[in-house]
């Protein structure tokens, strides 16, 4: 427990002494507020039905920010280890292959979270200024955040599976974006093809990040989403776990 | 803990492909407890490679070793408890500071809070950190830095320190540092260090390995490898008495196999003598001179150089294949 502790530690220090964390925090943030601004003003005269957490999460600037930020995040996890030689040192301590893995995912995942952190005063902005003080729910934006600790989770384990891949760490977050977009953009399928009954579109509908994510803002936390993307989680920490292991194959 | 009468290193047959190609080819030595083993070779001769297995970085293709008895790829724990190993080009996290690095590489060997910072003390002491402990280690000299890595390769007081070409591009003077420092934290435990700068290991190190393209070619202390070049050694001599009779006396020395006589300065003669193999001729030539009355200005015998046994060995290689 004590090197892994130790390990999270330092994967957690090594993001917020690099100017890459600090951007990644300031990017999320001006994104998120501008989002918020536009969502505000698209939203200030004329009544609307969908809670304001949906409007404000399930948009295109949401969804820029949770495709690229996790693959910047872990881009370095293993890749500069690597690339550097450090990755030497630290395998060569008494440290298991899964400790290691198990770290840099949650380093990398309470950096995550923690840029979204300043979003908790965006429903307290609402409260203060709205008249309306029902608008903003709370287990809307519980349920919200819910939704971005589990997809989150996900990225930071594709995120940390493609960088053990190589040690160019722009090669780690190509792939990372490449088959993090993918499995986004399944989402769409269901837009293109027409919505006829039958077993393909249900497939869809329990992949579709977009469906998944309006439930989570509107406070419905869905046992099947949530096993859905701890499952695929654990398969890329899984697929990590065994990479870092193949060094040791014969 | 095993028993201290186990070697420190046990290597048998160890093979190591890559690919089709052997890197390492059936390596067996021992190294004994408190030894300084200086582990020789030219640039891809299998050092890392071989030195990475005994890390437990990586398994070897057939065969096996251990270190302090533990099976390098069933114990791997084990073996990593025991070991300080510092790889080749010394990899630092280099936006951490001194002692906060090594206060997390302790941490990390899984030394408690209190004995790591003790330990943390000890070892920047030890390594001549104090100045630099608050600095960033990116921000350090060469030499500094190779401290670092040794300070981390000693912080969790391994049984076995494993160090991979610890004075690679450093300087005269500070490999001269890094140099007396490996002497000094050496006292207490076994050291396994690889080089190919002869100097280096034939300052440091108490016996020598010699490998080459994967395979040990020789091994044995520096006097033991002198020994057995002997084959090639001359004896200097600077004798005063007249050729005629110093041509007599050389033939009529049956360890003597080939002599050559040239005059010196004064009345002086040098004699280069060829004895047969692992004879030692300077108690004779003393003698003799004493009992011809000659005076002796110069009895030398050319002692080879690391450098030239390892030519020496890597040479008959190359002239074989």
């Amino acid at each position: 427990m004590q090197p892994f502790l130790t390990l999270v530690r330092r994967e957690l220090g090594s993001c917020y002494v690099s100017l890459i964390g600090y951007v990644i925090v300031a990017a999320v943030q001006f994104l998120l507020g501008l989002s918020f601004v536009i969502v505000l003003q698209a939203l200030v005269n004329k009544p609307f039905d969908v809670p304001v957490t949906e409007a404000f999460f399930n948009n295109g600037l949401f969804w820029l920010v949770m495709l690229l930020a996790p693959p910047i995040i872990t881009m370095r996890t293993f890749a500069l280890e690597k690339y550097s030689g450090t990755y030497e040192t630290l395998m060569t301590a008494p440290v298991g292959d899964f400790q290691v893995v198990l770290a840099k995912f949650t380093g990398a995942l309470c950096f995550f979270m923690s840029a979204w952190l300043p979003l908790l005063a965006y429903p307290f902005l609402l409260k203060r200024f709205s008249v309306d003080l029902s608008v903003v729910d709370t287990g809307a934006v519980g349920g919200t955040f819910i939704g971005i600790f589990l997809f989150g989770a996900l990225y930071i384990s594709l995120g940390c599976f493609a960088s053990s891949l190589t040690r160019n760490q722009i090669i780690a977050a190509m792939l990372a974006i490449v088959i993090g977009l993918g499995l986004f953009l399944l989402s769409y399928l269901t837009f293109i093809i027409p919505p006829k009954p039958g077993w393909q579109s249900a497939l869809l509908q329990h992949v579709s990040m977009i469906e998944h994510m309006k439930d989570f803002t509107r406070g419905t936390v869905d046992t099947r989403h949530a096993v859905y993307y701890l499952s695929l989680t654990g398969l890329f920490l899984f697929l990590t776990l065994k990479v870092v292991e193949s060094r040791r194959w014969k | 803990m095993s028993a201290p009468t186990t070697p420190m290193i046990e290597v048998e047959n160890l093979t190591k492909r890559y690919g089709g190609r052997a890197a390492v080819r059936d390596l067996s030595f021992t190294v004994q407890r408190g030894e300084i083993v200086g582990f020789l070779g030219q640039n891809g001769a299998g050092k890392t490679t071989t030195m990475r297995m005994l890390s437990c970085f990586m398994p070897a293709t057939s065969g096996t070793a251990r270190v302090a008895g533990f099976d390098v790829f069933t114990q791997a724990d084990e073996v990593r408890r025991r070991i300080g190993y510092m790889p080749e080009g010394n990899p630092l996290h280099v936006e951490m500071r001194v002692r906060e690095y090594l206060k997390f590489r302790a941490r990390l060997k899984g030394l408690s809070a209190g004995r790591s910072r003790e330990r943390v003390d000890i070892v920047t002491e030890q390594c001549g950190l104090g100045d630099v402990a608050t600095k960033v280690i990116g921000t350090l000299s060469g030499g500094y830095r190779q401290r670092v890595g040794l300070a981390d390769a000693l912080v969790h007081e391994p049984e076995l320190i494993i160090l991979d070409e610890p004075t690679k591009n450093l300087d005269a003077h500070l490999t001269r540092a890094v140099r007396q420092l490996i002497k000094d934290v050496s006292k207490d435990r076994t050291v396994f260090i690889s080089s190919h700068l002869l100097p280096e290991v034939e300052l440091t190190c108490t016996r020598v390995i010699i490998i080459h393209q994967g395979a040990i070619r020789e091994s044995g202390t520096l006097d033991e490898l002198q020994r057995k070049m002997s084959a090639g050694q001359q004896v200097i001599a600077e004798l005063s008495g007249p050729v005629p009779d110093l041509r007599e006396a050389w033939e009529h020395m049956a360890e003597v196999e080939h002599f050559d006589i040239a005059a010196a300065e004064g009345n002086f003669h040098r004699c280069s003598l060829t004895p047969r193999a692992g004879v030692d001729l300077r108690p004779q030539i003393f003698e003799l001179a004493k009992a011809r009355g000659w005076q002796l200005r110069e009895l030398t015998r050319t002692r080879h150089s690391l450098e030239d046994i390892f030519v020496h060995v890597t040479k008959r290689e190359q002239d074989e294949a």
